[in-house]
């Protein structure tokens, strides 16, 4: 009966991400609409001859209808083929291949620090509200939120790696030589990337924990006698676990945003620096092939989310 | 572990001191940057080879850049280009998220689904990377990058919008001007939207401070503000490069876009508590 049920959560799960991925993909693709001008002549290069924009038109399809044109350009990214960079002539595949995995290690550790310190500290504030360790806590969460995470990169680079000499300045080393090197490069990114999650995190642990604090089933087992430790451990935690997996979720989007601008400060080849060098060269294919891979991981994080939700919350069903 | 009637003490106390600070402060930038040519000592642009780099000192209250210009002076006058850049993004934001609500709303069926899978799929990408993916297409500049977060932003206020007109759609007073003979458009103009809007200027500023933030990345990405003018990520983005021979550099912005960012989301904070219908007395 249980396996049932949640088989039926996973098919109902994908038959959600189907649509937003076909939504998504249609965006990455008509992204070229917005380029002002005649796009062939945007991907022919400013110096084309007549005669190769026309031939460009016809090899990617420009003359065809638009749906017909979406059709196939998913046909080849389904397949692995992103097309080439107009810069380095490197399959767009290729790069995305090589720096992704940069890009995920920052990423995951970041989630690790920003849940390890956010859900403890929004724990604490809201065990206490109105206190000095909760003003504390919203205090920090607050500055944490303003705080520009590529400055405070900044600030750990002047002092943990060039005055302090604890950590490598910028960089990375090779992940599959090295990959406690890479881990060791990696840390400063993860703590300025973490800051502002670790906050966010704070924030709605904190809020989460008062809502349910309120509720009259904990005012019940209060009077029932039980002790507060267990209402806690046993009840309050069990039922901030759903909001916890949202801000997970909503966290990972954040994060991978955020490399982008993390990657530059610490010089680290990933998809951040790739995305940007793209955007300031005019790299379409590029710009396409980095937005489409991490709408596609965002999506399928998602669908892990939407799942664990089921295994957490019995009362989630799929109606 | 509930505390009942706790009184309302130092954390009001520290909340309203906040949002007084915040708005103090947001008016003095604001006069900032109306009288930038007048404040600012310098040319935020003149170029002094033999003041390089220069520590803080008379002269140059916060010293000069690589370029020999007035660190001071520069701050001042990314004050308009911040304000600009980010009251662009919040504009264009609402400019297409408001309508697309509105009409996902009070439309519903297959018009509402439409517009709200579109939203779905806009917020399941990562903020910045779209806005970077919209300004690639549209070629780098502030302006440019601005209308991108704009945009990128605009999924989030039709969201809300879309949510307070279907409440508004059923209220009891819309009913009565419909039988009153109302158009459609009057109806969503006169009726729902101005009962729709508190949330949104809320959101509004919540968004700002996001945008301020999303102007700084990009500027340092040299996306956004383009050389040479004088933007706050901009400006981070060289002092980072001499950081070793002078580390003052990047505090000056750093501050500036951090106590920014920090009073809007303040004043947003409060607007939420002060236009909470819920806590009115």
């Amino acid at each position: 009966m249980r396996a049932k049920r949640m088989a039926r959560l996973i098919g109902y799960s994908l038959l959600q991400a189907g649509p937003v991925l076909v939504v998504a993909t249609f965006m990455v693709f008509a992204l070229m609409q917005l380029v002002p001008g005649d796009v062939a002549i945007a991907l022919a290069g400013e110096n084309a001859t007549r005669a190769r924009v026309e031939e460009i038109r016809i090899l990617y399809g420009l003359d065809r209808p638009i749906l017909a044109q979406y059709g196939s350009w998913l046909w080849k990214m389904a397949q692995g083929d992103m097309s080439v960079s107009m810069l380095s002539a490197e399959p767009v595949f290729d790069s995305i291949q090589r720096r992704l995995p940069v890009t995920l290690l920052v990423v995951g550790l970041a989630m690790l620090a920003s849940l390890a310190v956010g859900i403890p500290l929004g724990l604490t504030a809201a065990m206490h509200p109105r206190r000095l360790v909760d003003f504390v806590v919203t205090a920090f969460a607050s500055l944490g939120i303003a705080l520009p995470g590529f400055w405070l990169g900044m600030i750990l680079v002047s002092i943990f790696a060039m005055s302090l000499n604890w950590f490598p300045v910028s960089g990375m080393a090779k992940m599959a030589t090295d990959p406690w090197g890479a881990v060791w490069h990696a840390i400063l990114p993860a703590v300025a990337l973490a800051a502002s999650g670790a906050a966010e995190v704070a924030r709605q642990t904190r809020s989460a924990l008062l809502e349910i604090q309120s509720s009259q089933y904990m005012r019940t087992l209060l009077a029932k006698g039980l002790p507060q430790s267990q209402i806690f451990w046993k009840h309050g935690l069990k039922n901030i676990s759903v909001t916890l997996l949202t801000v997970t979720g909503l966290l990972f989007n954040r994060l991978l945003g955020g490399t982008v601008v993390i990657e530059a400060v610490f010089a680290i080849s990933g998809m951040g620096s790739l995305v940007v060098t793209a955007a300031t060269g005019k790299d379409y294919p590029v710009i396409q092939g980095v937005m489409l891979t991490m709408v596609v991981i965002v999506v399928a994080v998602n669908l892990v989310i939407e799942i664990l939700y089921a295994v957490f919350d019995p009362r989630i069903t799929t109606r | 572990m509930s505390r009942f009637q706790a009184i309302p003490g130092i954390h009001v106390c520290l909340r309203r001191l906040g949002f007084h600070l915040s708005l103090g402060y947001l008016v003095f930038l604001l006069l900032l940057a109306i009288c930038a040519p007048w404040i600012a000592p310098h040319s935020p642009t003149l170029q002094n080879p033999s003041h390089v780099l220069l520590p803080a000192d008379g002269t140059y209250l916060l010293g000069t850049d690589d370029l020999g210009r007035d660190v001071f002076s520069r701050l001042v006058w990314g004050a308009p280009l911040t304000l600009y850049g980010s009251l662009l993004a919040v504009l264009v934001a609402c400019g297409i998220g408001l309508p697309l609500g509105l009409i996902a709303g009070f439309s519903g069926g297959w018009i509402d689904a439409a517009i709200s899978r579109g939203i779905d799929t806009m917020l399941s990408f990562p903020a910045i990377v779209l806005a970077i993916g919209v300004t690639g297409m549209l070629g780098i500049g502030q302006t440019n990058s601005m209308i991108a977060v704009g945009i990128v932003f605009s999924p989030t206020i039709a969201r809300l919008v879309r949510g307070q007109t279907l409440i508004g759609r059923e209220a009891l007073y819309v009913d009565a001007a419909r039988c009153f003979g109302a158009s459609n458009s009057r109806l969503i103009l006169r009726h729902i939207l101005p009962n729709a809007i508190q949330p949104v200027i809320v959101q509004a500023t919540l968004l700002l401070a996001m945008a301020l933030l999303a102007e700084a990345s990009l500027s340092f990405l040299g996306l956004g503000v383009q050389p040479p003018q004088p933007g706050w990520g901009a400006m981070l983005a060289r002092g980072y490069h001499y950081m070793e021979i002078a580390p003052s550099q990047i505090y000056a912005p750093g501050i500036a876009i951090l106590v920014t960012a920090l009073s809007v989301n303040t004043l947003g904070e409060n607007l939420r508590v002060i236009l909470d219908p819920r806590r009115r007395r």
